[in-house]
């Protein structure tokens, strides 16, 4: 077991070195330079290329490559290119706003979909179970954004219960940034909340079709004590796996919410450092998004491998 | 986003390359300095202290600096004016008025001129101001080391020096009536000598520096010592970075901002039907083109480009695109807010028979053209260039519409392109739009045209202090331009802002959005 393990953490770390590789190539292929971006239409020649040169710019790829990743090795995300400010300065606060979100978006969707979804195995073809499918599915077929719009005319503009701006800086209390994350929270739920729910649902399913299952119910055993206690500790790992999945896009797919909402968290950091060619701010969000998936997709493996025990073993 | 991005990124350029070479006439600069600063025109509302007057703005980005060399967008713009003046102030009539600068005066040919320093005005931290500080700031954005935006605008000044404690000489490498003008650049704004921390700006500003969270928020409170008597009423200003067009909307809906700048011109119908908010539309300089770059074929033929300029239908596109929010542009680029507008030039109308007069007068039947086009030229671009197609077709042009990447649009397509779309933000003057984009040696001559007698009386006027004669030859450059230049401009758009009914004394400016970027010191908050 401790050899999957270990395999398992250096196949992310491989996968995260690859992820960083291909940032790289991607952030260089951007059209247009930082120098230019900056400089904009009262750039001269001499300017661009004097900037270029303060800014490193004029190193060959593979170089500047090394040079990052050495910084990021010594936790060093370097420096903004069009403010010149450390990028960990800006990233730190904001990626702790997004986690926020995320976090509250998770503590209401996660318990809500797969509470959903055993219920619905539970009472598989009642109309509970296809009411709950029908909904989450239309939540999931329209764009977040659209979501986010939809939930701001209702609760913003007509009831005016909740703020339709999620404004928070570092004198909120916590209280109020549960209050105006409310709706972008919402968002995030509605959009996350079918995938889970029916995995859940799919795979607590397929288990209660096993032989074990039916000797259970000719036991007479009730139908939800099968489902929780023989069921569901089967049918947990592509649960666990799919839950990761959707925790990883409520941290990096949280950009088109924070854009609605303008919500100061590390989607909108980034969107503004393409805008501005600010590359390194654009490699150091990239990164920690990959990063968050293959940690999330890791622990998740982890995680099952652990309470399944078919899995610890290579077949 | 896309919406953003790229038009952001060229507003950011067409504002630092705003106001260059400024006129202004001596007898006009005797009148605006006598007066001093206008008071507010009779309105029903009496300005009333108090409130935190909140702004949702869009222009604004992370990388954000309050570094007066390096400002780039609407937001630090409209910040700046919050804690700092300026030097000279463009007034709602596009006039050049006094701020810093009490007074001033050209001597013949315009090549030196004395500009007078404010007298009993202190900043945030109770320095007095005085010719060294503002000397210190002007310098800022000038020599060799200077990064700044108008650096080159500034490069005529050959001579800056001291006249006593209150006077200031400015010498220029050959005259420019436009001179207040061009120091009236919202780049210069004024700190105290030898002044750096611009995390923290100090100036003599309305308002001071409180918090401040680049590209989100911030908050500024008022300064209880203001020196403009009749300006800053409210207690604070929190700006509310929003460059979302639908968020900026929705904020104003649902009353989380007072005020939001840039109204998306398909939803300012929607807005205008709620009974709780004024719609403030500026007319002013703000048009967008078609440029044809002179130096290629089939572009290099004038009759080619009068075939085109005849093909546009410009009141359909006006009503459809822009909603009416705007006016017939007349291929040239002065506005009809401009003092010299040429009012005996005709409205050049949509006319397919003269479209294929002028084809065959340059020896085809018919022409085939590729239009570069994108919405970062302008939003509803994409939507111009489709009517344009069908209208040129009756003309017997086919126009064949390349769209190009928004992100990249200014950098690899406009002056790029023979055939493209762009836009122009407002100049306060017309010698600063000619001479930055048709005046042959212009960096920003985007279509590539260049015409010696053009160039020559573009020089002339420059140098004269006679309105009536300054008048006479810039109606002539715009006939020259209309007739024979490479930009089709069919359009003049409006600046739209939105606000609450409850913010007083907000008025429509031609400089640009929230009246020219000091909306924050004029306007108070009703109860």
């Amino acid at each position: 077991m401790k050899k999957r393990i270990i395999q398992r953490v250096l196949l992310g770390i491989i996968t995260l070195w690859l992820v960083s590789v291909l940032i790289f190539i991607g952030t260089e292929m951007l059209p247009g330079d930082v120098a230019t971006a900056i400089l904009g239409q009262s750039a001269t020649p001499e300017t661009v290329a004097a900037l270029r040169l303060q800014l490193g710019l004029d190193e060959p790829s593979v170089l500047r490559y090394l040079h990052w990743l050495a910084g990021i090795l010594h936790g060093d995300l370097g420096h903004s290119l069009a403010n010149g400010r450390a990028i960990s300065d800006e990233l730190l606060p904001r990626l702790a706003n997004t986690l926020f979100l995320a976090g509250y978006a998770a503590v209401i969707a996660i318990p809500l979909a797969v509470g959903l979804g055993i219920a619905s195995a539970i009472w598989r073809g009642s109309v509970f179970d296809r009411l709950a499918n029908t909904l989450t599915l239309i939540s999931i077929s329209v764009p977040e954004f659209f979501v986010g719009y939809i939930l701001v005319i209702a609760f913003a503009i007509r009831l005016t219960w909740f703020p339709s701006l999620a404004m928070v800086d570092s004198s909120s209390s916590f209280l109020d940034r549960l209050y105006v994350c409310t709706l972008p929270m919402l968002t995030l739920t509605l959009v996350v909340l079918a995938h889970m729910l029916r995995m859940t649902r799919a795979s607590v399913t397929a288990v209660m079709s096993s032989p074990y299952i039916e000797s259970a119910v000719l036991k007479g055993i009730p139908r939800w004590r099968i489902v929780v206690s023989h069921a569901l500790p089967n049918a947990l790992a592509p649960i666990i796996n799919v839950v990761a999945f959707n925790l990883a896009y409520l941290v990096v797919g949280v950009i088109l919410v924070e854009v609605v909402f303008v919500y100061p968290g590390i989607g909108q950091y980034m969107v503004d450092a393409v805008t501005k060619r600010d590359l390194p701010v654009v490699q150091a969000c990239g990164l920690l998004f990959g990063g968050t998936y293959i940690f999330l997709n890791t622990t998740a493996d982890l995680l099952a491998i652990w309470c399944n025990p078919r899995l610890r073993h290579a077949r | 986003m896309k919406d953003n991005n790229s038009p952001l990124t060229k507003l950011m350029q067409d504002a630092q390359l705003s106001r260059r070479g400024f006129i202004t006439s001596a007898s006009a600069v005797g009148i605006t300095s006598a007066m001093g600063f206008s008071p507010f025109s009779v309105s029903a509302a009496e300005p009333k202290k108090g409130g935190i007057l909140k702004l949702g703005m869009s222009g604004g980005n992370t990388s954000d600096t309050l570094d007066p060399t390096l400002f780039s967008d609407w937001v630090p713009l409209n910040q700046a004016y919050m804690l700092m003046n300026g030097l000279i102030e463009i007034d709602e009539n596009n006039k050049a008025t006094p701020e810093l600068f009490s007074a001033w005066e050209a001597k013949p040919g315009a090549a030196e001129w004395v500009f007078t320093v404010r007298d009993g005005v202190t900043f945030h931290n109770g320095k007095k101001l005085d010719a060294d500080d503002i000397l210190y700031s002007i310098n800022l954005h000038r020599g060799d080391k200077s990064k700044s935006a108008i650096k080159t605008q500034l490069a005529p000044i050959t001579g800056l020096t001291k006249q006593g404690d209150n006077q200031i000489l400015i010498t220029l490498d050959g005259g420019n009536a436009d001179l207040p003008y061009l120091l009236a650049d919202y780049h210069l704004v004024v700190v105290p000598a030898g002044f750096t921390d611009w995390s923290h700006p100090i100036g003599t500003g309305g308002f001071i520096f409180d918090q401040y969270e680049p590209g989100v928020r911030s908050l500024f409170k008022r300064n209880p010592n203001y020196w403009k008597p009749d300006r800053a009423f409210v207690d604070a200003v929190e700006v509310l970075v929003i460059n979302d067009p639908t968020a900026r909307t929705n904020a104003l809906i649902s009353g989380q901002v007072h005020a939001i700048n840039r109204v998306d011109f398909k939803t300012v119908d929607f807005l205008k039907r709620s009974p709780s908010l004024n719609i403030i539309r500026s007319s002013g300089g703000q048009h967008f083109t078609f440029l044809m770059d002179c130096s290629v074929a089939p572009y290099n033929s004038n009759d080619v480009r009068m075939a085109i300029k005849h093909g546009i239908d410009r009141q359909k596109i006006l009503d459809t695109v822009l909603r009416g929010y705007g006016s017939l542009g007349n291929d040239h680029p002065i506005p009809k807010t401009d003092r010299f507008f040429n009012h005996s030039l005709e409205q050049r109308v949509y006319d397919p028979d003269k479209s294929k007069f002028y084809l065959k007068k340059a020896g085809l039947t018919d022409l085939k053209v590729e239009l570069s086009s994108s919405d970062a030229a302008f939003a509803g671009a994409l939507d111009a260039a489709a009517l344009f197609q069908g209208q040129a077709q009756k003309g017997g042009i086919q126009v064949n519409i390349k769209r190009q990447p928004a992100d990249s649009y200014w950098d690899d397509v406009w002056m790029k392109a023979p055939f493209s779309m762009g836009y122009w933000g407002g100049r306060p003057t017309a010698d600063q739009m000619f001479s930055t984009a048709y005046q042959s040696t212009a960096k920003w001559n985007d279509t590539h045209w260049k015409d010696e007698k053009f160039d020559a009386l573009l020089l002339q006027a420059r140098s004269l202090l006679d309105e009536s004669k300054r008048a006479e030859i810039y109606g002539e450059l715009q006939s020259i331009v209309r007739d024979n230049g490479g930009a089709m401009i069919p359009l003049f758009g409006d600046y739209l802002d939105a606000a609450s009914k409850k913010v007083g004394g907000i008025k429509p400016h031609p400089m640009f959005n929230f009246m020219g970027g000091r909306l924050a010191e004029r306007v108070w908050l009703e109860a």
